[in-house]
């Protein structure tokens, strides 16, 4: 027995040896990108997603010849300290562009390290104002949380969408919290009437009988629903079981309620949000990049993989504009890469136009949407 | 030399430490040393606290503890609020943050102390799932807390937002409820790091070898027979409790300052667990043990990297192993019969 157990420690430490020496043995004169999410645990769908987006994209461009790119996607966990550990072993690898983190909180952790080192940033959807503030070498694709909280307040206040409105959030989680903020911020601005807020958490995302009735006897006619589709799905439902009829206004999270399995879309009928990208837009580029990532993963792809396509685009086009060399080292490519994306403007499957402040954010316009016979629909 | 087991022990224990820590001080000045590994530095010396002076009550006391890492958090949210908001007073880096973990030292002890009152009065199971829960109702807690500062000092809120404490112009919000804190000046050293575990084994092994530790350990081996020769169990049970929450507090400090971002849900029952799990694995009441397996644990996570998506499998899989292997009577005789043939070498 004793043996045994000792044959099989030493296979799995000669393994893991032969994976790491074959991980650096490297095709000379492609760049190396890196990125952390989390490709393990709870979070998962966003790492993955944001890592097969980037990994058709990188797939894309190898093919046309010319700047050839290697994507190396370390999992996270969602959590800082392994981040920072997923970050270091890029570093060990020769990472010399990064995507950062996809997620909020690694992401503020891992941005600093690509600050101190001077590796160039750009990260997918850690939306969280914290990642690029103060560190010009950071960039984000998706918008930053505050843009969407206040942009949403605009679009219900434009759209006269509704004039009493509640909001259910989840109150530990960054994304939630952090667009019901500027959310509210926006909204007391503009005067638009916030009648209920109430709020869940990690561990009470099943029953939303309380937040209902509360926003039911305030009387509110319109929902603010900033969260992911997993929770806003089961909010659909209950509200339907004790009849109450809102309007229901989400955000980019709530891109992929549609696709969700078991979720019966009609519930989802005449939900309103902004996102940035629609699946099933019919423009060239989004219907391959659907049409690929279905062959590859047998699902429709989310914004996390649109956002991880984009970024890797993004970075070609700059190293395009650039005349970036393989062989150049990461804080030489970084000057470059900053000095192209404070000045370019690019067109990706989340937007057109998209052009990046000094201050890493990028600006663009949100796409509103309403949920339409089970399919998104542009509003304007 | 006859000297007595627990000062071999002692030495042992020190020189293990200070070896290891000559060893990687020198491939760092040689650069030989990988970006994962020496990022990796401050928060194994953080995880060794903890599993010390969580030895110091699973181990030492004898009472399962699973809410550590509740002690941890107070110590982070508490030492980061002081380094963030004496950064004016106290220019020099490392001083502040002795400052930083000595605060958070002391908010985790006063925790420590008001939860050990009503929870040491229980035992065993129960024990356990009350610190449990307390490490949960402290994770909760530190979610809804929001902290700022301007010129006036500091504002504290509860459960409202980061809006509510009404900071002037140019306050800034330290700890922002859900959000937790970002922005984080780096100041832990693997040098500060080291030290604070130099010391935490200073005060854990002094403390186990005192007067006060036996009572301590009389306690764990016969409540009642102690109790009968007249040692008083909430004093001494609450003496380990509170020192190992204390050290746990520094810890959290030390390693909340070595990330530029911290949130209460970091320190959760999965982290309170984990350290158990280093406690558990370098044995009960084994000081040097809990360094050993903290530092190969924290380690061994991310030289499984190539693994990808199996590595945590195959980790669950070392730490079976692991169990098995030192539990293992064969493999327990190994030391005695080297000694053995050690000795029977030099007689001959």
């Amino acid at each position: 027995m004793k043996r045994v157990v000792f044959f099989l420690a030493l296979a799995m430490v000669a393994s893991a040896l032969a994976v790491c020496t074959s991980g650096s043995a490297l095709a000379a004169g492609a760049i190396k990108i890196g990125g952390t999410g989390p490709l393990t645990g709870g979070a998962a769908i966003y790492g993955q997603a944001a890592r097969n987006g980037a990994q058709i994209a990188v797939d894309e461009i190898n093919a046309l010849g010319g700047v050839q790119f290697e994507l190396n996607y370390q999992d996270d966990e969602h959590d800082a300290e392994k981040a920072v550990n997923a970050y270091n072993n890029l570093k060990d690898w020769g990472m010399q562009v990064s995507l950062g983190s996809v997620t909020s909180t690694p992401g503020v952790a891992t941005s600093v390290e690509n600050n101190t080192d001077r590796i160039f940033a750009i990260t997918p959807s850690a939306s969280a104002v914290a990642v690029t503030e103060g560190k010009n070498n950071v960039f984000q694709m998706c918008f930053a949380d505050p843009n969407q909280g206040s942009a949403s307040a605009q679009y219900i206040s434009d759209q006269k969408l509704g004039s009493k409105i509640a909001v259910i959030y989840k109150n530990d989680d960054v994304y939630s919290s952090g667009i019901f903020e500027t959310f509210k911020a926006k909204a007391g601005e503009i005067k638009l009437e916030i009648v209920s807020v109430t709020t869940f958490t990690e561990d009470s995302q099943q029953d939303f009988s309380v937040q209902l009735a509360d926003a039911k006897n305030n009387g509110a006619d319109l929902i603010f629903l900033p969260m992911y589709y997993t929770p806003a799905s089961l909010i659909f439902q209950q509200a339907k079981s004790i009849g109450y009829t809102p309007k229901y206004f989400g955000v980019d999270g709530m891109d992929g309620i549609l696709t969700l399995e078991g979720f019966d879309t009609a519930l989802a009928e005449g939900v309103i949000l902004l996102t940035p990208f629609n699946a099933t837009a019919s423009d060239k580029r989004t219907t391959s990049f659907v049409a690929k990532y279905k062959t590859a993963h047998g699902e429709v792809p989310n914004q996390f993989a649109a956002d991880g396509y984009d970024c890797v685009y993004a970075i070609y086009e700059a190293i395009k504009a650039g005349n970036v060399t393989p062989d150049l080292l990461a804080p030489a490519i970084c000057d470059i890469l900053v000095k192209q994306f404070t000045s370019m403007s690019f067109n990706g499957l989340t937007g057109d136009n998209m052009t990046w402040g000094v201050n890493g954010q990028v600006a663009k316009d949100p796409k509103g949407m309403i949920i339409k016979n089970g399919a998104y629909v542009g509003i304007d | 030399m006859n000297l007595q087991k627990s000062t071999l022990n002692a030495v042992f224990t020190y020189t293990l430490v200070v070896v290891a820590f000559v060893v990687a001080q020198g491939l760092i000045k040689s650069g030989n040393i990988s970006s994962t590994l020496r990022g990796q530095l401050a928060p194994i010396c953080a995880y060794i606290v903890m599993a010390v002076s969580l030895n110091l009550t699973v181990g030492i006391l004898g009472e399962l503890s699973l809410g550590h890492a509740g002690f941890m958090s107070v110590g982070a949210f508490s030492g980061v609020v002081a380094c963030v908001s004496l950064a004016n007073v106290i220019p020099l880096e490392p001083l502040r943050l002795v400052v930083g973990m000595l605060v958070g030292a002391s908010c985790a002890s006063a925790v420590g102390f008001f939860i050990g009152i009503p929870v040491l009065r229980l035992g065993g199971d129960y024990l356990a799932i009350v610190t449990l829960a307390c490490g949960e109702i402290i994770k909760n807690l530190v979610t809804c807390m929001y902290v700022g500062m301007d010129s006036h000092g500091l504002h504290f809120s509860f459960l409202t937002s980061a809006s509510a404490l009404q900071l002037e112009k140019g306050g800034k919000v330290i700890i922002n409820g859900p959000m937790g804190i970002a922005g984080i000046p780096k100041l832990s050293t693997f040098t500060m790091g080291f030290m604070l575990v130099m010391f935490t084994l200073f005060i854990v092994m002094n403390l186990v070898n005192s007067r006060a530790g036996r009572a301590i350990m009389a306690l764990r081996d016969n409540r009642i027979a102690a109790e009968s020769v007249g040692i008083p169990v909430t004093k001494y049970k609450l003496m380990a409790f509170v020192t190992s929450a204390a050290l746990a507090g520094a810890a959290g400090a030390l390693y909340a300052m070595n990330f530029s971002t911290v949130v209460a849900t970091k320190f959760n029952f999965n982290t309170s667990i984990l350290i158990l799990v280093y406690v558990v694995l370098g044995g009960l009441g084994n000081i040097w043990g809990s360094v050993v397996a903290a530092a190969v644990l924290t380690v061994l996570p991310e030289m499984l990297r190539g693994f990808n998506d199996y590595r945590m499998l195959v980790y669950a899989v070392v730490l079976i192993i692991v169990m098995i292997v030192t539990n293992n009577a064969r493999f327990k005789a190994i030391p005695t019969r080297l000694k053995k043939r050690l000795r029977g070498a030099s007689n001959v």
